[in-house]
């Protein structure tokens, strides 16, 4: 049996089963052996007692997206698992191991061919004083997956730490009894060690990500409403910023959450909030109040299914036409997406920067499927993007807060600051900042807050771009590690295609965009939204130099590799 | 509390002076600020009217200070003069104002300010114990009253508007 | 609040700038203007150090026109502006700016939460019961049976009492004030932006527009007839059985302000990423 650089595993179960923290464990098991890995979970509806499953991916190589199938689902019962039956793919290669006592199987396993062992977890827990089944299924995982009992063990005994002796000791025989069980199994499949490395690397998820990079960038101020998929950001931030002398501060709404970000902004201390779309829409008035009076605010938006209320639990790309169109009057601000776990520390930082340095509004969409995945990954580069706001410093004579400066962007006074008093404002107003509706202000402003983020060289980071091939994947968001690894399964086949995924959708950057896809012969858009937003957004600001196809299909399923790999071969 | 036991205490000659120039000197200010009004509403003619009478009680407060002589009644009246409760007299009620105000109007103010202004240099008169100070506060009670009557003059040359002076055909604007 | 100058004295004129107010003529709103400057010039605070935050309404207009830093931001936002401002500038003199639509309404929720959170500003809320702005539409504080064009014959809805809502919601120091009386309210002033914590001042201030009648308000208004109680029961006693028009200092708490420690640090980051580290 050949070693596979990448083994997928699925743990299904309901009623505080303890599915999540199996797979959680597993991942840091994982990663500790020195594998890389890639954890997200699906959800029913309920706080506590739902049906959930975990999804892990751990692998020899970096890994930022789910697989198409997975290799091993363990059943530790099957109790509503129909549910979220179409977001766990197996097929006739995987290895189900189900209790006979957990219900019916649902009909993703029964349809799928999949190879089925029956183990009765439940069972051979209840022999264990306190024993939990879960724990058999992660002695199995564990065994399955070549690592150690200690290894398996070690995630276990950290979380159980202030539980008392007597749940440790029942944790560890139910995972010995698992490892037991699996001596017997035949798995099919084996996971290839792990490469040795001396790469420092770091087990996070996107919302923790994203956090760390609003600190790196400089953020000191945060104001919080909860919301899923967003409040794993906030949450890290609380303590956080109190250990660099930052505060957060919990709003009433979201109203308010976006409002109190100005006011700390305006006195001179860089802010974020994160939300999700709900929260977004009530934030858009005051993100126009940003951009006019040209306060420096990041607003992270974890999307998640919409309209209204949608599938909060469950990913999707379809709040980028709010973003990009939300604001009401020309509302120049700037549009963000990180394109990875990883990823979203290092837009986050960028993003924090960019809005210090041109002085509006920021809006970072992030999303579910990356912003509450949780991953093994190498510790990324730092960066140098620390806010530098242009601070009016020694004011003599009368200060022009929205004096025209050659790249538009003039120093901001600062409150305490002698001379420079001033009255920032949403209404229309002159370069002092006094309040008129006269034409030519109107037009000035305008211009200026334009010209200030067109005229912005934002370098190479505005995209990633990989690859030389004639068929461009154009994609965004969390999307692009699905395309990168289609891409690659794609050349393998010989077919070349180069992948160009923008990290920034706003300001547009036609230029920069027809050079990269200079030469190409056909594009292929994928995106995960129902009406093709990002396709009609592309079109209605860039010249695609070829025929396009669009891969657009709305959340909760994820767009595999396998799928967008599919759909390059399947254009030839 | 009344409002005279928040007055400024006037012990000494000096301490009138200085109240009165400041007296002088919130009327200038008040004028000024309703002249100020009346330009952001387009009404020139009370423009000229409110310009014109802070410039009156301008020069009523320079002709105070050089009465004062040597002693530096500005820095004085900035020391001791503050009504901490209601108006200074002479203030121009800013509540009475309105955007198409007649100078009759504003000659009403004036009117009452005026009166004000007799009614506390009154006060002072049957309060005070220095005689150098009741003797200069009959002095201001004297200016207050031909102040008055030169106002009741200068009515007969704007009589009372007829009931439609605030009428305005247009409807409000909605802003903001 | 911020740091007193010693080594300069200020007048009224320090804090008022050159921007020509542009509010109706017989406006209560220029008094309160006057109240502000006279407060401000008492305290003796360097007008840098000052800043007036408000919403959208004829009162929210008010920054521009002070010599201090001024934030007109959108309708009804200004108490959570200024708390994501006050509580990382703990330094400087926050004064918030509403009237009774910007306040009372659309910024009702905020309201509630700022006096519960008890942060070191003062609210200033110009009560005109009218949306003067927008031409005379009935407010959260406009009586029954007003009539406009909005609400034919009166609302018919009992007026929002923003006294006891205040003190119900946790506000430190609550005065009532009539704008007709400029120097009596710049004296509370003085003492609601001493008072640590949130101080709610609601200023009575006739709209000369919309409410003519409201001009007879100098003839209803009278002081309080005691002194302001630390006791919140006994201030709820007296608020809500008092006529509307009892002005001055009605409530001093005695709660301690919310303000988290802030201090720039030089705190090396990767301390952070220990959370991280496999």
């Amino acid at each position: 049996m050949a070693a596979s650089p990448g083994i997928s595993i699925a743990i299904v179960g309901s009623g505080g089963a303890g599915a999540l923290t199996t797979g959680n464990s597993l991942l840091e098991s994982g990663s500790a052996a020195g594998w890389y890995g890639l954890f997200t979970r699906t959800l029913g509806p309920q706080i506590r007692g739902g049906e959930a499953a975990a999804l892990l991916r751990l692998a020899v190589d970096p890994v930022e997206c789910l697989p198409d199938q997975f290799d091993l689902l363990i059943g530790i019962d099957w109790l509503n698992a129909h549910r979220f039956g179409a977001e766990i793919k197996i097929g006739p290669e995987t290895l189900v191991i189900s209790d006979p006592r957990g219900g019916d199987k649902p009909a993703m396993v029964t349809e799928s061919g999949a190879r089925v062992i029956d183990v009765p977890m439940k069972e051979m827990a209840k022999a264990i004083p306190d024993g939990r089944p879960n724990m058999i299924a992660l002695g199995i995982a564990g065994r399955l997956l070549g690592l150690t009992t200690e290894q398996v063990f070690a995630p276990i005994a950290r979380r159980l730490a202030d539980k008392g002796s007597a749940a440790i000791e029942a944790s560890l025989a139910g995972i010995k009894v698992g490892f037991a069980e699996a001596a017997g199994i035949d798995f099919g499949a084996q996971l290839a060690s792990p490469r040795p490395s001396s790469a420092r690397r770091w087990l996070l998820s996107g919302n923790e990500a994203t956090a760390l990079g609003a600190i790196r960038g400089g953020v000191r101020f945060a104001a919080a409403y909860p919301i899923t998929p967003a409040t794993e950001v906030l949450e890290w931030l609380a303590p956080s910023l109190a250990k660099v002398g930052g505060v957060l501060l919990q709003a009433e709404d979201e109203l308010a959450a976006i409002n109190m970000i100005i006011g700390s902004s305006f006195g001179g201390t860089p802010a974020l909030t994160a939300t999700s779309g709900p929260g977004l829409s009530l934030m858009i008035e005051a993100l126009g109040l940003a951009t006019s009076a040209e306060i420096p605010i990041v607003v992270v938006d974890v999307m998640r299914g919409g309209p209204s209320t949608g599938i909060p639990t469950k990913s999707e790309q379809a709040d980028l036409n709010i973003a990009i169109y939300g604001l009401h009057g020309d509302a120049p601000h700037l549009v963000l997406a990180p394109q990875s776990v990883g990823d979203c520390m290092f837009t986050t930082q960028w993003s924090t920067y960019l809005a210090e340095t041109l002085q509006c509004p920021v809006i970072v969409l992030s999303d579910q499927f990356m912003g509450q995945a949780r991953a093994a990954l190498e510790r990324p580069a730092d960066v140098a993007f620390i806010g530098a706001r242009k601070i009016a410093t020694d004011i003599v004579g009368a200060y022009e807060r929205y004096a025209f400066a050659a790249n538009g962007v003039s120093p901001m006074a600062i409150p305490g600051t002698r001379g420079g008093q001033y009255t920032a404002d949403g209404l229309t107003h002159s370069q002092r900042g006094t309040p008129t509706s006269g034409a030519s202000d109107h037009r000035a402003q305008l211009d200026k807050r334009r010209d200030k983020l067109d005229h912005f060289n934002f370098g190479d980071h505005w995209a990633n771009v990989e690859g030389t091939g004639d068929l461009a994947v154009l994609t965004w968001g969390s999307l692009t590690s699905s395309a990168r690894e289609a891409i690659t399964r794609a050349a393998t086949d010989g077919i070349n295609a180069r992948l160009v995924a923008p990290r920034l959708l706003l300001p547009t950057q036609p230029e920069r965009l027809a050079k990269v896809l200079h030469g190409v012969k056909r594009i292929l858009v994928v995106e995960q939204t129902h009406s093709g937003q990002f396709y009609r957004y592309l079109r209605a600001h860039y010249d695609l130099p070829a025929p396009v196809r669009v891969f657009n299909r709305p959340g909760p399923l994820p767009i595999t590799a396998g799928e967008i790999h599919r759909a390059i071969t399947e254009w030839r | 509390m009344s409002a005279a036991a928040a007055n400024p205490k006037v012990a000494s000659l000096n301490d009138l002076l200085a109240v009165a120039y400041q007296i002088e000197i919130d009327a200038v200010e008040r004028y000024n600020l309703l002249a100020d009004q009346m330009e952001v509403h387009n009404n020139p003619e009370l423009v000229k009217v409110f310009r014109d009478l802070a410039r009156a009680e301008g020069i009523h407060g320079e002709e105070i200070r050089r009465l004062a002589g040597d002693f530096d009644v500005v820095a004085h009246a900035h020391q001791i003069a503050k009504f901490q409760k209601s108006e200074s007299p002479e203030q121009a009620d800013l509540g009475s104002a309105h955007y198409l105000m007649t100078p009759w109007h504003a000659l009403q103010l004036s009117l009452k300010g005026e009166e004000r202004a007799l009614a506390y240099f009154t006060s002072i008169v049957e309060t005070a114990k220095d005689p150098k100070v009741k003797a200069m506060a009959a002095e201001l009670v004297e200016e207050e009253a031909e102040h008055v009557n030169l106002v009741h003059r200068l009515l007969r040359r704007y009589p009372q508007p007829s009931e439609s002076w605030a009428e305005d055909l247009d409807p409000p604007v909605s802003q903001e | 609040m911020s740091t007193v100058d010693t080594r300069r004295v200020y007048k009224q004129a320090d804090y008022k700038s050159d921007v020509n107010p542009i509010w109706c003529p017989g406006c209560g709103d220029y008094h309160v203007l006057m109240s502000f400057t006279r407060a401000f010039a008492q305290l003796g605070l360097p007008p840098e150090d000052i800043v007036v935050v408000s919403g959208i309404g004829c009162s929210s207009r008010i920054p521009a026109y002070t010599n201090c830093y001024g934030f007109h931001g959108v309708h009804g936002r200004s108490l959570a502006l200024a708390a994501g401002l006050k509580v990382t500038r703990p330094d400087l003199t926050v004064v918030v700016a509403s009237g009774d639509g910007d306040g009372y309404s659309i910024g009702g929720n905020h309201f509630l939460h700022a006096c519960r959170r008890n942060i070191d500003m003062t609210y200033v809320v110009m009560d005109n019961r009218i949306y003067g702005m927008t031409k005379g539409q009935p407010s959260p504080t406009t009586e029954p049976e007003f009539d406009t064009a909005l609400s034919p014959g009166g609302t018919g809805l009992r007026p929002f009492h923003p006294l006891v809502v205040a003190l119900a919601s946790g506000a430190n120091f609550i005065a009532r004030c009539f704008s007709g009386e400029p120097n009596e309210t710049a004296a509370v002033l003085v003492e609601a932006i001493k008072h640590p914590g949130f101080s709610f001042v609601e200023i009575l201030s006739p709209c000369v527009t919309f409410r003519p009648d409201e001009k007879g308000w100098k003839d209803l208004v009278h002081p309080a007839p005691v002194a302001a109680t630390t006791d919140p029961g006994k201030a709820a006693r007296r608020i809500m059985t008092d006529d509307g028009f009892n002005v001055g200092i009605l409530y001093r708490g005695n709660r301690t302000p919310f303000q988290p420690a802030v201090a720039a640090t030089d705190v090396d980051l990767s301390e952070l990423e220990k959370d991280f580290e496999l």
